[in-house]
């Protein structure tokens, strides 16, 4: 009872701030607001591959392309349909709109966790840099992939993806992908993946079935991308092969990194930080790319543990002095790989 | 047959230049176990390094093996000296934290060559003057080679060739093995573990360079961002081969040369980027350590 009245105020609130801030922030500082949104949600979706895992991917936005163009494909062709229809038979405009892009995102999400599905499968065999190597190449093969099909509109990519997204869908997915890992990592599966962080070998030997683990936070890792992915072409009403680089990836490993591997709000803290960062140095536009690599160095050099270490910031009333508190002291250098020697 | 031996050759010259590439990052990963992933960024200043001394001393105009040569030793040493810089100031420092926070700096170091290179060149494409006028060679059976191949491959043969000699028959090559083994052992006898380390980005650099400018003597479009690509493919030569290993790293060039040149030439040009990544996922599922990789039994 309690939780379906949390779910009810939590629905409620983010409708009444869509229709508040939309009206209030002028465009640009909304549309930098959804952009945090959905950086935090690729962010704290790798979090639980790299950090909670400490499995190394850096085929972020392979994933993240996967879900964008499969709800692309579906809002041009299927979705714009029934939102007319359904328009038609007097549903009002936002519900119309809202089912259409739900069903473009589970559609998005489900397809890039097949993907994961796929990319986690070879973590059977390969560790440390050799799987993240394999990741990078699914990301590489997928981006080239789109650009040669047909149906993805080859190099020119997507145009004209109706524009659902608005303020009630990007933080109604923040708020799902951050209480699904903050659950997670009190659960007993949590715990099991910080195990296989820790010590693969130990983690096997007490019992934890490693191999369905990591495929586990590759699927639920890369259906929170999708749907990122999903959101962002919805938003841009853009889908360009250019936007899913390696260099997509890597700007989200910087996030979960800078933040603190394996802290939820440090991954949430890090992706607003590195989304505004290019915004604040706006009007010094030419120095800005240079300026932002800077910081990341001397940040990497000064706090090489993230801005949070792994520790989590915590509302104050929901501190349980006798509960479990923050998840296990995450030895810093995460065991990617035991090295050769 | 004469279509396919003419692909060959090419393939061959392309891995050569992946191949000088990929030793710098399996050097770099044999010590420090890091990802240097400023090194294709590395390859491009030497492409721009050259660009400014041929203009300098007008090798263009008037093309001389001995100015084709100053060329090219000067990118190697302006390469050299920001390898080193790059690892006294940006890796040093986070030697002793995670590996993670290394990698970070490492991307951060790249996005500042790209974004420095951007800002410093111009972001319209430089045309590197051409230092050695372009001939074409018979080979017979209807295969041809350019001069600048030839140029090319003879160039990265006898830096590799140094390289072997330098890394098994010296001091400085058998203390970089002892360093790559163990960091502590090999500073228990006397080994300065951070001067070798520093030695490792020099080479590497240089090698970098190398391969900048002799890639630009062919193909003389430069621009800042010209080194992402051929940087990630040499990494991935350089996984292939196994990582952290020498041989293999050569190996693994020439492997990723070869390949993405026969599907350019027999299947689809297009999926020209994505061959060396479908190459390498299957070559890891069969052999998870590379190529000539050693599959170490993991201690508990």
């Amino acid at each position: 009872m309690k939780r379906v009245l949390t779910l009810i105020i939590t629905l409620a609130v983010l409708a009444g701030l869509d229709l508040v801030l939309a009206r209030m922030l002028n465009p640009y500082v909304f549309r930098v607001l959804m952009l945090c949104g959905i950086n935090v949600i690729l962010a704290v979706s790798l979090n639980l591959v790299n950090g909670f895992t400490g499995q190394f991917s850096i085929g972020h936005a392979g994933f993240m392309a996967v879900g964008a163009y499969t709800s692309a494909v579906f809002s041009l062709h299927v979705g714009r349909v029934w939102v007319a229809g359904l328009e038609a038979a007097g549903v009002p405009a936002p519900l119309a709109q809202g089912l259409a892009l739900l069903v473009a995102l589970l559609l998005g999400g489900s397809l890039a966790a097949v993907a994961g599905y796929l990319v986690g499968l070879p973590s059977l065999r390969l560790r440390g840099d050799y799987l993240a190597i394999v990741t990078l190449g699914f990301g590489e093969i997928i981006r080239v992939v789109i650009q040669n099909l047909d149906i993805t509109g080859r190099a020119l990519g997507l145009s004209g993806i109706p524009g659902w997204v608005n303020f009630f869908w990007v933080f109604l997915v923040v708020a799902a992908v951050i209480l699904l890992s903050v659950n997670l990592a009190n659960s007993t599966h949590g715990r099991a993946l910080f195990a296989i962080r820790d010590d693969e070998v130990a983690a096997e030997a007490l019992g934890v079935n490693t191999t369905a683990y990591k495929v586990f936070a590759f699927v639920i890792g890369a259906f929170f991308a999708g749907v990122a992915g999903g959101l962002s072409v919805h938003l841009l009403s853009v889908a360009s092969p250019d936007s899913f680089t390696f260099l997509r990836s890597i700007e989200v490993i910087a996030m979960v990194v800078l933040g603190g591997l394996g802290s939820v709000s440090g991954s949430v803290l890090a992706a607003i930080v590195l989304t505004l960062l290019p915004e604040v140095l706006r009007p010094v536009q030419q120095y800005r790319m240079v300026i932002y690599s800077l910081m990341l160095i001397v940040l990497m050099v000064t706090r090489p543990q993230g801005l949070l270490g792994s520790r989590e910031l915590r509302l104050p009333w929901r501190r349980r002095p006798g509960g479990p508190a923050a998840p296990a002291p995450a030895a810093p250098a995460a065991p990617a790989t035991k090295g050769a020697s | 047959m004469s279509e396919f031996l003419q692909q060959l050759v090419n393939g061959v010259t392309l891995g050569c230049v992946y191949a000088l590439i990929a030793l710098g990052y399996t050097m770099v990963y044999g010590i420090l176990r890091l990802i240097n992933f400023a090194h294709g960024d590395v390859y491009m200043l030497g492409a721009f390094f050259g660009y400014y001394v041929a203009r300098a001393i007008g090798a263009g105009q008037d093309p001389h093996p001995g100015k084709a040569l100053i060329v090219l030793l000067v990118a190697m040493a302006g390469c050299a000296l920001v390898g080193v810089l790059i690892e006294r100031l940006a890796y040093k420092p986070v030697r002793r934290s995670s590996r993670l926070a290394a990698l970070i700096t490492a991307i951060g170091v790249s996005l500042l060559l790209e974004n420095g290179g951007l800002l410093l060149f111009g972001a319209d494409p430089k045309f590197f003057p051409q230092v050695v006028a372009a001939r074409n060679l018979s080979l017979g059976g209807g295969v041809t080679i350019s001069n600048q191949q030839l140029i090319i491959l003879a160039v990265s043969v006898a830096l590799m060739f140094v390289l072997r000699m330098v890394v098994m028959h010296t001091r400085i090559g058998r203390a970089m093995r002892a360093v790559s083994f163990s960091h502590t052992a090999a500073s228990l006898m006397g080994i300065s573990v951070d001067g070798i380390i520093t030695f490792t980005f020099l080479v590497g650099s240089m090698l970098a360079a190398a391969a900048g400018v002799l890639v630009a003597l062919q193909n003389p479009k430069i621009d800042p961002y010209m080194g992402i690509l051929p940087g990630l493919k040499a990494f991935v030569a350089a996984v292939l081969g196994g990582i952290g290993n020498i041989p293999g790293a050569v190996l693994g060039g020439l492997v990723m040369g070869v390949a993405e040149v026969m599907v350019v030439g027999y299947l689809s040009p297009t999926y020209r980027d994505a061959i060396a990544f479908i190459l390498l996922i299957v070559i890891l599922l069969v052999r998870p350590a590379g190529i000539l990789g050693k599959h170490t039994a993991e201690k508990v």
